[in-house]
């Protein structure tokens, strides 16, 4: 394919460049619209254009100033001073347990900034839905891939259904169930019950809607590195004297844990991109940061969210990295190599 | 030679295990500890599955057939309007029941809500059931002309077979107006008014957009995922990336971007103007239409295409090609003949989840669809948050899940869900 033998026609050469040519404009339209965001979050003009002044490299055209918005957008006083110092003594007394973190330009930042709030709710939600996501995926595809697993098809179809029912469906449905009172005193017994559970806007909701979103992809990873797995080296640990818990701890879960991670990852990557159910479940003090870039898009447009999105991507660049070591790394182990 | 008779029943010749039971009993036994094993692993999942989306969406599919709301507030009329014909004139009965669940209804304030179901029904009768609500408590038998004297609506037979419609307790009216068809008293359908009809002909817009986005993922998917599958190992890993950069970052960068390309003083337009294809007053409109919206989604779902093609493609030996070729076929007949039905099955696999994934998106044309960008999920969405029609927006959903989950089905009967690989 790179170098043409040298019986190739004219046609067959001017064909071929043509392809090539097709395909390198393809590869610029996948990844084009992710870069130019990158040097637009730099603009100094709160425009999504590029000035006449970025075209010429000019110094005083970009800024960090949409950066510092991150920071700072929704804070009570935000002109208050900081420097490192501050910084790293605010860190200390805010982890430390024996300080009480002093009011500051820091404390401000942590407690009233609206995109910091934003991250640290996605973070918190992706967290606690990627480990219950994780957890019950990860015994599901052991179980599934068990050769004696009855009703293997249909169940597989019910737990992969999440990721293929069109989400509007899902949150709306999650929405109204969610909204009812969910005490058993009330549905089961039919008692007026003095504390209802409701889910809707509380963050135990959005964790459950995005674990049930992430669970399909933990299983479908899982099950794709249990396809490979041996299963004579359990039976092996097992004549040997180690328990179920032992050999699955031991044996099981070192060689699945590549799929495992890459699993959560998914999962993870799943809750941090979800909107549509934050949208339908959430109240305005959960909000994520797709939630807050959705609002900012369709409110007051500002270059904050192209600096937001540059700080996405980079995140999700890193992610890549870490899933192809994690293809490496099972490939090695496996003695397949790259040819 | 003692032991093999110790594990052989003298009298049927039958293998027994070492306490006597029979070896068949003994492993099925064993068996079924293995299958009820498997099933306890998965259990916890499929109940977490069934609690948190299954039955929400099975509530959200009663939803969509129940009507509750006037029966529970208005309980005296409910099964008087409902044993009534809905073509006879209205008795002294019916007003008399109505006008005393008025009187509750006004008391628990929950006539506003009756009011509104009925207005679904009949345009109108909302600020009619408030007012004469308002009078009810003064009236005096018999009722029926008390009524009329309050508003002449009463006396028109329209009002009271929409009523008549809102009590039943299980109504395919929703369901009915999800296909632009009106639920008449009489129990038949009929078609909306023509100024109503507008969800047809917007689940035909969805179905030509997905299929519309999924052909353009296929055209730019395809020769990208061929120049991949024949490139050496090493560049093609490289341009991998490329292809999955994209599908790892967040659905709302990617929608952000391509606002940031596309608007009227976006990257495109400046471009356009740069080069002369257009002069500064008249630049295209890319963005907050259709277009838009066919763009953005394309870009999202491409990875979807990539993905599937490139790994089947990479599974056909390139002896084949080179067969039919020495064979004597063009290299037009060789990859039309022999290279493209070998492909199908990827295709197939990949146009199938971008049908799937673009009919019922949401988020991007929300943001970039403008006024007729906006799909069927966008709908439901507007019942369920704005015009609080949660009955529609289940009815709608219900239709749109329908779709999907044939096309799931075909999917697994096809590709095999198992099958479903992820970068």
């Amino acid at each position: 394919m790179s170098s043409l033998p040298n019986y190739t026609t004219t046609g067959q050469r001017i064909w071929h460049y043509t392809f090539l040519t097709i395909c390198a404009l393809i590869f610029v339209f996948l990844i084009t619209p992710i870069l130019i965001i990158v040097p637009l979050s730099f603009n100094v003009e709160p425009y999504f254009s590029f000035t006449e002044g970025m075209l010429s490299f000019d110094k005083d055209a970009y800024s960090l100033r949409w950066y510092e918005d991150i920071l700072n957008n929704g804070m009570a006083d935000s002109s208050q001073p900081k420097s490192w110092a501050l910084f790293w003594d605010w860190l200390w007394k805010a982890l430390s347990p024996f300080h009480t973190a002093t009011p500051g330009f820091f404390t401000d930042m942590w407690e009233n900034a609206q995109w910091v709030r934003a991250m640290k709710n996605s973070f918190f939600i992706g967290f606690f839905a990627t480990i219950i996501a994780v957890a019950l995926g990860t015994l599901a595809a052991i179980g599934l891939s068990r050769s004696e697993m009855p009703y293997r098809g249909p169940i597989m179809s019910i737990l992969i259904s999440p990721l293929i029912v069109p989400l509007v469906v899902t949150a709306a449905g999650m929405f109204y169930f969610y909204s009812q009172d969910l005490n058993p005193r009330s549905w089961l017994l039919g008692m007026e019950s003095e504390n209802p559970w409701i889910l809707a806007q509380t963050y135990l909701g959005v964790i459950l809607a995005h674990a049930a979103l992430g669970t399909p992809f933990v299983i479908i990873t899982v099950t794709a590195t249990l396809v490979g797995f041996d299963k004579s080296l359990v039976r092996a640990g097992a004549s040997l004297g180690a328990g179920p818990a032992k050999t699955f701890w031991k044996i099981q879960m070192p060689l699945i844990l590549p799929g495992v991670i890459s699993g959560g990852l998914f999962a993870f990557i799943t809750s941090f991109d979800e909107v549509v159910a934050v949208l339908f479940l959430a109240g305005p003090e959960h909000r994520t940061i797709p939630r807050q870039m959705y609002s900012g898009i369709r409110e007051q447009i500002s270059p904050t969210i192209l600096a937001v999105a540059t700080i996405l991507v980079i995140i999700s660049i890193l992610l890549l990295v870490v899933l192809e070591l994690i293809r490496r790394r099972g490939e090695r182990l496996r003695g397949i190599t790259a040819t | 030679m003692t032991d093999v008779t110790h594990f052989r029943d003298e009298k049927t010749g039958l293998l027994l295990a070492s306490d006597g039971t029979p070896l068949k009993t003994k492993l099925r036994q064993s068996l079924k500890t293995s299958r009820r094993r498997a099933f306890l692993l998965v259990a916890p999942l499929l109940l977490f599955i069934m609690a948190s989306f299954v039955i929400p969406i099975l509530g959200l599919l009663w939803q969509g057939v129940s009507n509750a709301t006037y029966e529970e507030s208005m309980p005296r009329s409910a099964p008087i309007m409902r044993a009534w014909d809905g073509s006879s004139a209205p008795t002294e009965e019916m007003a008399a029941a109505i006008v005393a669940d008025m009187i509750d209804a006004r008391k628990a304030k929950t006539i506003g809500k009756v009011a509104t179901r009925v207005n679904r029904e009949e345009s109108g009768t909302r600020s009619l059931f408030t007012k004469t609500a308002r009078r009810a408590a003064k009236m005096e038998a018999p009722f029926l002309p008390a009524l009329e004297k309050v508003n002449k609506k009463w006396t028109e037979l329209e009002t009271w077979q929409a009523i008549k419609i809102a009590a039943t307790s299980m109504t395919p009216a929703f369901y009915a107006a999800a296909v632009d068809m009106k639920y008449t008293a009489e129990g038949e359908f009929v078609p909306q008014s023509e100024e109503r009809q507008i969800y047809v002909s917007l689940f035909v817009k969805t179905i030509v957009v997905a299929g519309g986005v999924m052909l353009c993922c296929l055209l730019l998917g395809y020769p990208v995922a061929y120049l991949m599958a024949h490139l050496p190992a090493k560049t093609s890993n490289l341009l991998m990336i490329l292809v999955l950069l994209p599908f790892w970052t967040s659905l709302l960068v990617r929608t952000t971007a391509w606002i940031a390309m596309l608007q009227a003083q976006g990257v495109l337009n400046d471009l356009f103007v740069f080069i002369g294809i257009t002069n500064d007053d008249a630049r295209f409109s890319l963005i907050y239409n259709m277009t838009g919206t066919v763009i953005a989604m394309t870009h999202i779902l491409l990875p979807f295409m990539i993905l599937p093609l490139y790994s089947v493609m990479r599974a056909i030996p390139p002896s084949h090609v080179r067969a039919a070729k020495s064979l004597g076929a063009t290299n037009w007949t060789a990859f039309w003949r022999v290279y493209f039905p070998a492909t199908v099955p990827g295709i197939g696999a990949g146009g199938l989840l971008v049908f799937i994934l673009a009919i019922g998106y949401y988020i991007t044309p929300a943001l970039v669809g403008g006024q007729d960008g906006q799909l069927i999920s966008n709908f439901i969405a507007y019942h369920m948050q704005r015009s609080l029609n949660w009955s529609l927006a289940a009815a709608l959903g219900g239709i749109l899940l329908a779709i999907v989950l044939f096309l799931y089905w075909l999917y697994d009967r096809i590709v095999g869900i198992d099958n479903m690989k992820l970068g």
